[in-house]
This record gives C-alpha cells, sequence and structure tokens, in this order.
C-alpha cells in the first residue's frame, strides 16, 4: 500500500523536487561552525526568513512553499502539456511532424533572443553585467561545443579545455602580446585572432581526433585527458613562445574596423556581452543545423551503435574527427572572447576542472539536447556567479563542487538524460509512459545509463 | 560474384580461419553452416570489410575487396545484416530504414514503400523506436534496413538466432521472396535444416576450414551433416 504510494510518478517526483529543495536551502544557507558542527545544517532550515518582505517565517516553509508551486506547475504540464502543446500529434511523432512545429519553435527562439538582447539593460549591475560575459555567456558557448562531440556524437572529451586554451592563446599571439612574434610581423587586432583561432582549434581538432578517435569509451577519455594536461603544460612551460607560467597581461581590446564602420570595444563588459551573444546565436544556428543533416544522423547511427552504422556506409573515423573539430571551434571562439574581454590570460585558468565544469553542465543539461544544455549551463553559472558574488557567510568558492556534485549524484538517480532530455531521449520516456504505469526514468536506468 | 580464395584470419595468436575458399554466384542463396565457433561469423566479417584477411584474397564482380573498409561496402552494393540485428533502439522504424540509406542521395521514398510492402507489420511500427520491437520485428527492420541501400549482395548473419520457430518461417520465406527480386543472398546460419532447405548451395565450416561443400540438397542428406548439424531435427521427422 505505502510502497505503491510511493511509486506513483508524481509522488516520485515530488521527492525529487523536495530533495533538490534540501540541496538548494543547504547551499544558500550559513556553513557550520568547529564548535556547532551541526549549525550549518539547522541554520539552512530554520533561520527566519520572509516571503519577498511580507510575511516573516522560516527559510525551510519559503522553500516548502516554493517547491510545491514548481511541482504543482510541472504536474499540471505533465498531466495536460501534451494535450495543450500538440493538439493531437503526440510526442512519439516521427521527423517530419517535428518540422511542422518549427514555426512555433522559431517563434520562441526569437523571444528569447529579444530576451538575452535586452537582459543588459534589465540587469542594471555591474557585477551581473560582466557575470553576464564571463560566468554564462562564456559557458553556454562552451557547453554547446563540447555537447557536440559528447552528446551527438557520444564521445567523452575530456580536455575539452585545451580547445579553449588555443584559442585564447592565439588571440595573444595575433595582437602581439606573447614573446613569439605576431604573425606577418605586426599586431593585428583582437578581431582577427577569431580566423586564426578557429583554423586552429580545427585543425587541432583534427590532429588529436584522427590518430585517437579509433580508440573507444575510456581510452579515448585518458587520451584527451591528457591532450588537455599537455596543452596546459605547454603553456606553462613554453617561456620563450607563451609568456610562461604568468601569461600576459598585454591583450588589447578588439576594434572593428571595416570600411566606414568602427567599433572599439572597451573595459565595459556589456559591449562583450553582445560579442558573446553573438557567437551564441551563430553557434546554436549552425549546431542545430548540424543535427538535423546527414552529419547529424550519422553522429547520432555512430553513438547508437558503431558497427551497425559503418556497415550502412558511414565512415566512424571521418565522422568523429568532424565531431571534435566542429565542436571545438565554439571552445575557440571563446577563448578569443575570454582573452580579448579580460585582457590577460593564465596557463593556470585552463585546467582539467574547468573541462569537467563544463562536462557537468552538459550532462546536468541534457546531453545531445541543444536546449537542456543551454539551460543547463545558465542556471549552474548563474548560480555560482551569485555564490561568487553574495556568498552565504563563511562560503567558499571551493564549496560549490560539494553541492554541484550533490545535485550531479541527484540528478543521475532521478533524471539521468538531463534536464531537457534530448528528442530521442524524450520520445523514449513517452513511449513508456503510454505503455506502463511507473516511473519513466525506469526505462533509462534498465539499459545503457 | 564474390570469390574468396585462401583467406586466413588472424585474432593476435589466435587464427580464426585456416585459408578458406568460396563463391557465391550472382542470383544465388549460398548457405555457411557451422557450430559455434566455427568462424561463420569471422567469414562474414570479413567479406564485410570489418575485419581483413591476413593472407588470401576476396573479390567482388571482379575487384579486389580484401582491404576495402567496412563503410565503403555499402558503395559497392554489399549490404551487411549484423550478428545480433544492432537496430539504433532509439531510432524510430523509419528513421532506421532511413538510415539504410546512408550512402545514397536523393529521395528514399519509393525504397521505403518497397521495404513496407515486404514487410507489412514494419509500416504499421514506423513511428516505434527500434528498442520497442519484438525479436522478429527488430530482425525484419536489420534486414529492411540493409535492404535500403539497393544491394546485389545481402550478407545474413544469423537471421534466425533467438526467434519463434514460427517467425524463423517467416524470415526464411522473405530471404527466399529477397532472392526472387534479384539480391543474391550469403546466409550464414546455424539452423542447418531450414538455411539448406532455402539455399541452393552450401559450405561446412569446422574450426575454421570448410571441410563439405555442395548442392543444398545433397548436403541435406548427406550422412555427416545429418549425424552432427540435423541430429533431432531430422528424427522429429521432417
Amino acid at each position: 500500500m505505502i510502497r505503491t504510494f510511493f511509486q506513483r510518478a508524481p509522488i516520485r517526483r515530488l521527492l525529487v523536487v523536495l530533495g533538490v529543495v534540501a540541496v538548494v536551502e543547504l547551499i544558500t544557507g550559513p556553513p557550520g561552525s568547529n564548535q556547532y558542527p551541526t549549525s550549518g545544517f539547522t541554520g539552512s532550515y530554520a533561520e527566519p526568513a520572509s516571503f519577498f518582505g511580507m510575511f516573516r517565517t522560516q527559510r525551510w516553509l519559503v522553500f516548502l512553499a516554493l517547491a510545491l508551486v514548481a511541482w504543482g506547475i510541472a504536474e499540471f504540464w505533465t498531466r495536460y502539456g501534451d494535450t495543450i502543446r500538440a493538439r493531437g500529434s503526440s510526442a512519439l511523432a516521427g521527423p517530419r511532424q517535428v518540422s511542422e512545429r518549427r514555426p512555433v519553435r522559431v517563434g520562441f527562439a526569437l523571444a528569447l533572443l529579444v530576451l538575452g538582447i535586452l537582459l543588459p539593460h534589465i540587469v542594471n549591475d555591474a557585477f551581473w553585467q560582466s557575470a553576464l560575459v564571463t560566468y554564462v555567456a562564456i559557458y553556454v558557448l562552451l557547453a554547446i561545443g563540447l555537447n557536440v562531440v559528447v552528446g551527438f556524437a557520444g564521445l567523452l572529451d575530456l580536455g575539452y579545455v585545451a580547445f579553449y586554451a588555443i584559442g585564447a592563446y592565439t588571440t595573444a599571439w595575433v595582437t602581439g602580446a606573447l614573446p613569439t612574434p605576431p604573425p606577418f610581423g605586426h599586431a593585428l587586432d583582437a578581431f582577427w585572432a577569431i580566423p586564426f583561432a578557429v583554423v586552429f582549434v580545427v585543425v587541432a581538432g583534427v590532429l588529436l581526433g584522427a590518430p585517437t578517435l579509433r580508440l573507444r569509451g575510456d581510452y579515448l577519455a585518458i587520451v584527451t585527458l591528457g591532450f588537455g594536461e599537455i596543452i596546459t603544460i605547454f603553456a606553462n612551460n613554453l617561456y620563450g613562445i607563451t609568456g610562461g607560467s604568468t601569461g600576459t597581461k598585454q591583450i588589447p581590446h578588439p576594434v572593428f574596423h571595416v570600411g566606414p564602420i568602427k567599433y572599439a570595444w572597451g573595459l565595459a563588459p556589456v559591449p562583450y556581452y553582445y560579442l558573446a551573444l553573438g557567437s551564441v546565436v551563430l553557434f546554436l544556428v549552425i549546431f542545430s543545423l548540424l543535427q538535423r543533416s546527414r552529419v547529424g544522423r550519422a553522429w547520432t547511427a555512430i553513438r547508437e551503435d558503431e558497427v551497425a552504422a559503418e556497415s550502412l556506409g558511414i565512415n566512424p573515423l571521418k565522422f568523429k574527427v568532424m565531431a571534435f573539430a566542429v565542436g571545438a571551434a565554439s571552445a575557440g571562439f571563446a577563448g578569443v572572447i575570454t582573452a580579448s574581454a579580460d585582457n590577460f590570460l593564465f596557463p593556470s585558468s585552463f585546467t582539467l576542472v574547468f573541462s569537467i565544469n563544463i562536462l557537468v553542465l552538459v550532462i546536468l543539461g541534457g546531453m545531445g539536447s541543444i536546449s537542456g544544455v543551454v539551460v543547463g549551463a545558465i542556471i549552474i553559472q548563474v548560480v555560482q556567479a551569485y555564490l561568487n558574488h553574495t556568498p552565504p557567510s563563511g562560503y567558499q568558492q571551493p564549496d560549490l563542487y560539494i553541492y554541484v556534485g550533490a545535485l550531479l549524484i541527484t540528478m543521475m538517480i532521478f533524471r539521468p538524460a538531463g534536464l531537457i532530455p534530448s528528442r530521442q531521449r524524450r520520445r523514449e520516456i513517452t513511449l513508456y509512459e503510454k505503455s506502463h504505469e511507473g516511473h519513466p526514468d525506469e526505462v533509462l536506468l534498465g539499459d545503457d545509463v | 560474384m564474390l570469390q574468396v580464395a585462401d583467406a586466413v584470419v588472424r585474432y593476435g595468436a589466435i587464427t580464426a580461419l585456416h585459408g578458406i575458399t568460396f563463391e557465391v554466384n550472382e542470383g544465388e542463396i549460398v548457405t555457411l553452416l557451422g557450430a559455434n565457433g566455427a568462424g561463420k561469423s569471422t567469414t562474414l566479417r570479413m567479406v564485410s570489410g570489418l575485419q581483413s584477411p591476413a593472407s588470401g584474397s576476396i573479390s567482388f564482380q571482379g575487384r579486389d575487396i580484401s582491404h576495402t573498409r567496412a563503410h565503403d561496402f555499402a558503395k559497392l552494393g554489399v549490404s551487411h545484416v549484423p550478428e545480433g540485428r544492432r537496430i539504433f533502439p532509439q531510432m524510430s522504424v523509419e528513421e532506421n530504414l532511413e538510415m539504410g540509406a546512408f550512402r545514397r542521395r536523393g529521395s528514399t521514398s519509393e525504397d521505403l514503400e518497397r521495404i513496407y510492402e515486404t514487410f507489412p507489420i514494419l509500416k504499421e511500427r514506423r513511428k516505434q523506436l527500434g528498442s520497442n520491437l519484438s525479436g522478429g520485428e527488430q530482425q525484419m527492420l536489420a534486414i529492411g534496413r540493409a535492404l535500403m541501400s539497393q544491394p546485389t549482395l545481402l550478407l545474413l548473419d544469423e537471421p534466425s538466432m533467438g526467434l519463434a520457430p514460427m517467425i524463423v518461417d517467416t524470415i526464411f520465406r522473405i530471404i527466399g521472396e529477397i532472392r526472387a527480386a534479384g539480391t543474391t543472398v550469403l546466409l550464414v546460419e546455424q539452423n542447418a535444416a531450414h538455411a539448406l532447405r532455402l539455399a541452393d548451395r552450401g559450405y561446412v565450416l569446422e574450426n575454421g576450414r570448410i571441410v563439405l561443400s555442395g548442392p543444398a540438397s545433397d548436403l541435406l542428406v548427406d550422412p555427416r551433416v545429418r549425424a552432427v548439424y540435423l541430429g533431432e531435427d531430422v528424427e522429429a521427422g521432417s
């Protein structure tokens, strides 16, 4: 009786929501102290709080109320969302039906774009304006690129930071900020770094990919991990070329100057935000077109069954190298924007932990799902920026990894396909709900997860 | 159409095929029989480019293909239905079929219609995910997917594996129809009785060597084949 009660899908989802809320409360609450090690827990839940300054109450009640509202909306959407959204055409529909919904999706995307453009004016705070670039936009750019490699083609890349580093160092080189003389003998504008960076990361992707992508699974992960480390070590030790461990602090701001149009970027973050937003939009368009193309279908086939794909005439190596190179391109862009916005770079910013952070964004958002990865990256990065900007008393930056780790574990148990699962994952869940009573994610735990 | 001469395949120190020679002529159904580990699947992997021979030669329509890569076989007109079906679990039936025509440009709708005519059940299930099909339906899907590339030679690896007898009958009847429509078939099977009744010629593999060969009707009555591969099946009165 009690067992079946807890096995009902809405109840289980409620438990998930409560679990997530408990973790969030703990993250944002006060820490424990040496004398009272449990005070962090009690404080997180029992501290006085208020509903937007209206009712005075305690933290746990505020969170509980918000959680119930969120759960209610989610349940309503689960139950009636299909009817509202599709009016007859179900999520089981094949690719042709999906394209019929395209006008709605394009409209939604345009609305989001307008919001993105207006955002720096809504967020009228110096910290948050720069956080939009350094915490959010850059990471979104990196996450959607890694998603091509990990999500579309199913290749575990633990050295993704290398491409980002190559992009950043290329910028420093092109603008004459490194000990190495810039190309063609004189320093160019940071804008010229973009074509150089893209060419370099794509070449690096092919050079790394061609010999190693014959490897599968964990072997590939180890090789890419090594590649990431090699790039960092090079950056650290090639004093004469990269400036060594002190890096460089003289990267100029970019100036766009073509004919009569001239625009100079300065210290203000907002123009960089628009540069980053433009790149994000560009890559979102490229990646979603690729996903729907022949190339995207080949990636899916290779990810699902490489032998079968090969027997149907798909050259796995070619498409895997392509995924590597294409995914690297957006990291190169991100490197250029970061380097020119910050004006400095140090090898110590390009670490393994950085690669793993990006991977976490992809996994939380939903591997293979572009919208999921974007949403996942935005949420995690905004939370991180918030915690760094207004840390709860005693919060230290490394604490974040504890909470992200806890969140990751919770996700893997209850929602292994990510926040917004890719179309194929979603279809699988819908199918399962239609044929069985029970928790939809069980089917995902059942097979290859 | 397909000639294999003295082909040797090694996996590291282990020799899986000790120089086998066989051929498949246009319009035939040829079957390769043998017990587990006899080298049937290795032979098929070799003939579809997944495994290259250490020595010997393979030629298809007069062209040497010993070192052609697996993904180029589709272009040559050889289609491989791998062991264990290997359909794409998270693609719909129709998407699976469309993957079969990956190497061809242009419209696939005529081919889809043709496949749906051969396998009406796939048309009924065309929006379902591959993983939600029964074993028999998955086998039909795997065969249908291979036929999407309009192959001249179809390689089938154990199509009856793990299927109910009634489904096996259907699959074999369809293999007959595929040949009647002009596609040559190389069939690897453990189900010797069924395979020999359908095939024109057969080869029997044992420990990586061909030990017997001949017209299927001769093999079917050969005492050695009957003893080793057809024992119970014949006794049961077929």
